[in-house]
């Protein structure tokens, strides 16, 4: 049976009913609301799910978040819920999506990713952690190191790419895992970053031993399963709805508001064409989830987070210089290790910096602008001889 | 962090889609353009030093009903609204179709609309205008600008006798009536009681004229308060328009150009399968479906006469202008010698874009009044 509007309205109703959300402590509201299939509604019953169309989800949310329903705190468990699950709901075992997927949506278990290595960054196949399977335990072993992992420290499980076959070309070979943070021979070291803080971790795999029950997807199969995930991760970034001078531009629209001993004519102008291209940005986002709640689903999502990225920095970039004297100091350059990351947070210097990353972190905007290239407009790749060489033979 | 409140926050999000029936009077008007509309032919016309095609005209005016899209049904038109009206202009945009449906159809219409009820002289000029039987343009230079000072009136000598000239008036060679602002209030002037001195336009493709009255007799339609307020409104709906047009136009571009890249082999390889190229293109389609948001929130602001309609028109405005011409130039510079060549058709998009670019107020302008309305004053 497949849920309608009516009917979710109607078991979110009976849900708040049941568990009165200001007499119900979080996390047995959070496990009753799971229970009831509204966790995420177009997810199979008995996962959190009602099999219901995906779009009926922000009703849901509506209707919970005006009863002062708790959340699960999708900030702090933004990878589980935005690329592990749909990743293992798609690849894994019945057994997997049974164990994981719980836990995972009520924040008790906090995953991370383990793609990106210290020479695999745009080019991921490329990678070189190594998993040997011991036939006799069942187990995997891997060796290698990871980095730009967020939540490693703060992770109970993780995803994780490693080669099963060097001999075979880069794409195949790789085999897709779920990998527990507290096995022996994970560490994570803090990864210091730009802004003075560790958001972000190296992670060092070293004889680390994963039972064959918890790899997703085939042997040799990693890259089709990775594939998912990264598709996901693209349609996370972005995907939120923002009111009219929402984001990085609302601070310094207020400042110059404020403060109007700090304006210039120079700096007028290019405020403006921010603003403007903001608000554009915020109209081509809106369109695009018209069209997915249309059942069209447009192109543009594969943009969005090149736009946001080149705003955001360009934003932050201009809103220092509004603040003048100010704009020269920093707010605190002491090593933190925050749990979420606030891009529109702290200070105008922390922003600047941030940003910076906007253009990097899930997939580059060079990788995106070719992508976009590539797949909307279809203009043919530049050849590459890399994809029929065996991995082991490739130069690093 | 400190939050503003949003200003001017829409109460409901607008509608960025296009309908089926906007879809299928696309259709219709693009297979139109298609049969008699093609580069080669408004080039040899243009050379001829008279753009517009009277037949093509007559038959997306008339015969498709285009020219009465935003005259309500009592006046004799479709009762539709600038939603649709903005998907012909993409269309006319996509072609650059030399005829005059921005000034008769949207600047001229808008007018006659607006002063309607009072004045039966009006009402019947909207009317003919709506059944494509008549081409009325207004009498205003291409560049005025919604929130810019009119320009000084033409003289009544008296009893609606006018005098005066009235610079870089588009499509007045088309015109069979001129709207004319005089001191008087808003004035009809048959156009062959007008003396016309065409220029070379920029833009081949919408002809420019100087308009001189030398004691012309005019119907007078509305007094001077009412004559502002309707030119203002006609001003800002054909800007929000236009918005429109420069998206088609900047399509067009992006979508000539890719082909073009796909095909063209240097260096043993499809120029379009380097990076630098592509990377490029990928930015334009970018700009394109953000103009593409853009124009459909000011159609849709105007149709519905959203509060902050004024906003959304100068955003659309003070972002679509330039993507139209990034697209022509890149269409230029991508086509390499090709696109410098008089026979192929990439220079009539770069002429009709910057042009554009300069009608009914620059993006310079535009921001300005973005500025105003969203309280972000300068210096």
């Amino acid at each position: 049976m497949t849920a309608d509007a009516e009917d979710l309205r109607a078991r979110t109703r009976a849900l708040l009913a049941a568990h009165p959300p200001a007499a119900t402590a979080p996390a047995d509201f959070l496990r009753a609301r799971f229970d009831a299939g509204l966790a995420w509604v177009h997810y199979p019953e008995g996962l959190g799910g009602l099999g219901a169309p995906r779009t009926l989800q922000t009703a849901v949310d509506a209707e919970l978040e005006a009863a002062g329903a708790p959340d699960n705190d999708p900030r702090r468990i933004g990878i589980g819920l935005g690329m592990a699950a749909p990743t293992i709901l798609a690849h894994g075992t019945e057994e997997q999506k049974a164990r994981f997927l719980r836990p995972l949506w009520l924040g008790e278990e906090v995953w991370c990713q383990l793609f990106s290595e210290p020479g695999a960054g745009s080019d991921l196949a490329a990678l070189g952690t190594r998993a040997v399977l011991d036939e006799e335990a069942g187990e995997w072993v891997v060796d290698g190191q990871k980095v730009w992992t967020s939540s490693a420290h703060t992770a109970r499980w993780a995803i994780l790419l490693a080669r099963t076959d060097p001999d075979l070309p880069k794409h195949q070979g790789i085999t897709y895992f779920l990998c527990d943070m507290h096995a022996p021979g994970v560490e994570v070291r803090p990864l210091r970053q730009i802004t003075g803080e560790a958001e972000f971790n190296e992670v060092f795999l070293t004889g680390v031993r994963i039972p064959d029950t918890h790899r997703l997807g085939a042997v040799g199969q990693g890259w089709a399963v990775a594939r998912t995930t990264l598709m996901n991760e693209r349609v996370s970034i972005g995907g939120m709805r923002i009111p009219r001078e929402g984001g990085m531009i609302a601070p310094v629209a207020a400042a110059w508001r404020e403060r109007p001993e700090l304006r210039t004519h120079a700096l007028h102008q290019r405020l403006l064409e921010l603003w403007v291209e903001s608000e554009v940005a915020r109209l081509t986002g809106e369109r695009l989830r018209q069209q997915l709640a249309a059942g069209r689903p447009g192109p543009e999502g594969s943009g969005m987070k090149l736009t946001f990225a080149r705003l955001n920095q360009e934003i932050s970039g201009l809103e220092l210089e509004l603040l003048g004297e100010e704009g020269l100091l920093y707010g605190d350059w002491t090593m933190s290790r925050p749990e979420t990351v606030d891009f529109t947070g702290r200070d105008a210097g922390y922003r600047y910096l941030r940003a910076k990353g906007n253009s990097i972190e899930g997939g580059t905007s060079e990788i995106l602008l070719n992508i976009v290239a590539e797949r909307v407009l279809g203009l043919p790749p530049e050849p590459r001889d890399d994809k029929d060489t065996a991995w082991k033979d490739l130069s690093r | 962090m400190t939050t503003q409140p949003a200003p001017a926050a829409p109460s409901a999000p607008y509608d960025l889609l296009y309908s089926q029936t906007e879809e299928e009077l696309r259709a219709a008007v693009r297979a139109l353009l298609t049969d008699r509309c093609a580069p080669a032919g408004v080039l040899a016309r243009a050379e001829t030093g008279r753009p517009h095609d009277p037949e093509l005209w007559r038959t997306l005016a008339a015969g498709i009903g285009a020219a009465g899209l935003l005259v309500p049904e009592k006046l004799g038109g479709a009762g539709a609204t600038h939603r649709e009206a903005a998907v012909v202009l993409e269309e006319l945009g996509r072609s650059v179709a030399p005829v005059p449906y921005l000034t008769s159809c949207v600047l001229a219409t808008e007018i006659l609309l607006a002063v309607a009820c009072d004045n039966a002289d009006a009402a019947a000029l909207v009317a003919e205008a709506a059944s494509g039987g008549l081409v009325c343009v207004p009498a205003l230079p291409l560049t005025l600008a919604p929130g810019a000072p009119l320009p000084a009136p033409v003289h009544d000598g008296g009893g609606g006798v006018l005098s005066g000239t009235v610079t870089s008036v588009a499509d007045a060679v088309a015109a069979d009536v001129l709207l004319v602002q005089a001191d008087t209030g808003l004035y009809a002037v048959p156009a062959d009681r007008a003396a016309l001195t065409p220029r070379v336009p920029l833009d081949l493709t919408r002809p420019l004229a100087d308009v001189t009255l030398d004691g012309a007799a005019a119907t007078r339609l509305a007094d001077p308060a009412s004559a502002r307020a309707a030119v203002a409104g006609a001003l800002l709906s054909g800007a929000g328009l236009l918005a429109s047009e420069q998206l088609g136009l900047a399509e067009w571009c992006l979508t000539e150009t890719v082909a073009y890249v796909r095909e063209r082999h240097q260096f043993n390889r499809p120029v379009g399968s380097f990076q630098a190229l592509k990377h490029r293109l990928a930015r334009l389609w970018l700009d394109v479906a953000s103009a593409r948001a853009a124009a459909r929130a000011a159609a849709d602001a105007l149709a519905t006469g959203a509060p902050d309609a004024p906003l959304t028109v100068a955003v659309a405005q003070a972002y679509c202008s330039g993507v139209a011409v990034r697209a022509a130039e890149e269409c230029v510079q991508l086509h390499g010698g090709i696109g410098m060549t008089w026979e192929h058709p990439a220079h009539l998009y770069l002429k009709r874009a910057k042009a554009d670019s300069l009608a009914l107020g620059t993006a310079g302008h535009h921001r300005g009044l973005v500025a105003d309305f969203a309280e972000l004053p300068a210096p």
